[in-house]
């Protein structure tokens, strides 16, 4: 189990290097999209299928949306001057958040023990135990999302009505009176 | 440990956000950014062996909890995994209108004209 | 540069194989969502499913057969309703005798554990997110595909319009 979720999580790495590497635009969205599905999988063998079917969804709408912003505009950087200590600062910078980060894993419980099993009052074991007869409903997770924590899920979809609202408030176009013809957009 | 592994992508995607100058590759190092910390909080729910949080009709609620997956991590990344796309929509159009108005995709060209 | 091939849509193959499938898409989309509380799905993943079916659509016919199946107006509409739906469910919890915001109201009886009409008002707020996500994701993505640039447009794009 160990060694699968490895093997995944190192493809993801390397597509994700192999994304931000890159010059064509093209290729630096379909590894993304490598990186998506190969997260996908990860779910489903971490025992979480709600999450793996959002995953497959989303990732396909926004490789589409990419695609779709990157596809005849392939106006890369043409500068060559590389600055190399840019990099090695930013390289730097990284690993010291990496080596902070390393350190504070270690006082992580073991992979596979979750923290409920440490505290006998933790809220996902009441909710796990008392969840079916709360709500009525089999699926813990919804019954999570949509009764115990519905404050949060309610926050949740102001952000996103509060995203595409800004998404479509930035391509707005009034219509312009020295053309003939209208543009397109939201009048 | 897989953790590290974790935090190994979204040290990549740190990286890639600090580094670019195209302003489309900066909002695939924040999408590789996302990815890894949505697993990341999945990885620390785990318990190895479990099942999904999916009562069986047959199961009694004690065996139930011994045996499944916390549930808790699996709502916040649900709602958060949707988020995710909205906020990429709204960046994807922020660079596109960027374009308009530049011509160029290049952050320190953008930087230099001005007005 | 090569006329722009998004506004007519792809070739009869693609067309005749999406318009079988946008509706099976759909169908899937709507079983997550109504029986969201019993398997895994649930509101966002169904309508992210639901989104799916439509980008589909719109990517397959032309951006001019998406919006006259679904215009801008009537997809607001319905992510406004959806927003709203979900929020009746939470005042209603109010309103209820001594009730908390968001109170499950209605409660379930022992025998119907496993059955579609459970889970007292979890399958309302499950559309009411479905609907929510699936035309705000489809509106978002509308806006984008249908964008033109001011500097790129020249005659071969006003020909298209």
């Amino acid at each position: 189990m160990i060694e699968i979720l490895t093997a995944l999580i190192l493809l993801s790495i390397i597509a994700a290097i192999v994304a931000l590497e890159t010059d064509d635009l093209l290729h630096a969205v379909i590894a993304l999209g490598a990186v998506g599905f190969l997260l996908a999988i990860a779910f489903v063998f971490l025992a979480a299928p709600d999450i793996a079917i959002v995953q497959i969804g989303v990732e396909v709408i926004s490789l589409v949306i990419l695609v779709r912003a990157t596809s005849g505009r392939n106006d890369a950087p043409a500068n060559p001057r590389r600055r190399h200590l840019g990099k090695v600062i930013a390289v730097t910078l990284v690993g010291v958040i990496g080596l902070f980060g390393v350190r504070s894993f270690t006082q992580f419980p073991e992979f596979g023990s979750p923290v409920m099993d440490r505290f006998a009052d933790a809220p996902s074991v009441t909710y796990l135990l008392e969840g079916l007869f709360q709500t009525g409903a089999p699926n813990i997770v919804t019954a999570v999302l949509l009764d115990f924590r519905a404050y949060d899920t309610l926050g949740e979809a102001t952000v996103l009505f509060c995203a595409v609202l800004g998404a479509l408030a930035i391509l707005r176009r009034k219509a312009r009176v020295s053309n003939d013809k209208e543009e397109d957009g939201i009048k | 440990m897989i953790y590290s592994l974790c935090l190994l992508l979204i040290l990549v995607g740190l990286y890639g956000v600090i580094v670019s100058r195209h302003t489309l590759k900066i909002v695939i190092g924040l999408v590789i950014m996302e990815h890894g910390v949505h697993l990341l909080l999945i990885l620390i729910g785990y318990r190895a062996g479990g099942q999904p949080p999916i009562v069986d009709p047959g199961t009694l609620p004690a065996l139930f909890a011994g045996q499944s997956v916390d549930p808790l991590p699996q709502a916040l990344v649900l709602t958060s995994i949707v988020i995710g796309l909205g906020v990429l929509a709204l960046l994807v159009a922020l660079c596109v209108r960027l374009y308009e108005r530049y011509g160029t995709f290049d952050v320190t060209e953008i930087k230099r004209l001005r007005g | 540069m090569k006329p722009d091939p998004h506004n007519k849509g792809m070739s009869v193959i693609v067309k005749t194989v999406a318009r079988w499938l946008k509706g099976l898409i759909l169908l899937y989309g709507i079983y997550l969502v109504l029986y969201g509380h019993m398997t895994p799905g649930g509101g966002f993943a169904g309508g992210v499913v639901i989104a799916c079916a439509f980008v589909l659509m719109t990517l397959a016919a032309g951006e001019d057969q998406g919006l006259s199946f679904f215009p801008k107006a009537v997809s607001s509409t319905v992510d406004s309703i959806g927003l709203l739906v979900f929020l009746a469910v939470a005042w209603v919890g109010t309103w209820w005798a001594s009730g908390a915001f968001f109170k499950n109201v209605i409660d379930t009886p022992q025998q119907s554990y496993f059955s579609l009409f459970s889970g007292g008002t979890i399958p309302i707020s499950n559309i009411g997110l479905g609907l929510k996500v699936g035309s705000s994701l489809f509106l978002v993505f509308t806006v984008l595909a249908a964008f033109r640039l001011i500097k790129n447009i020249d005659s071969k794009d006003e020909d298209t319009k």
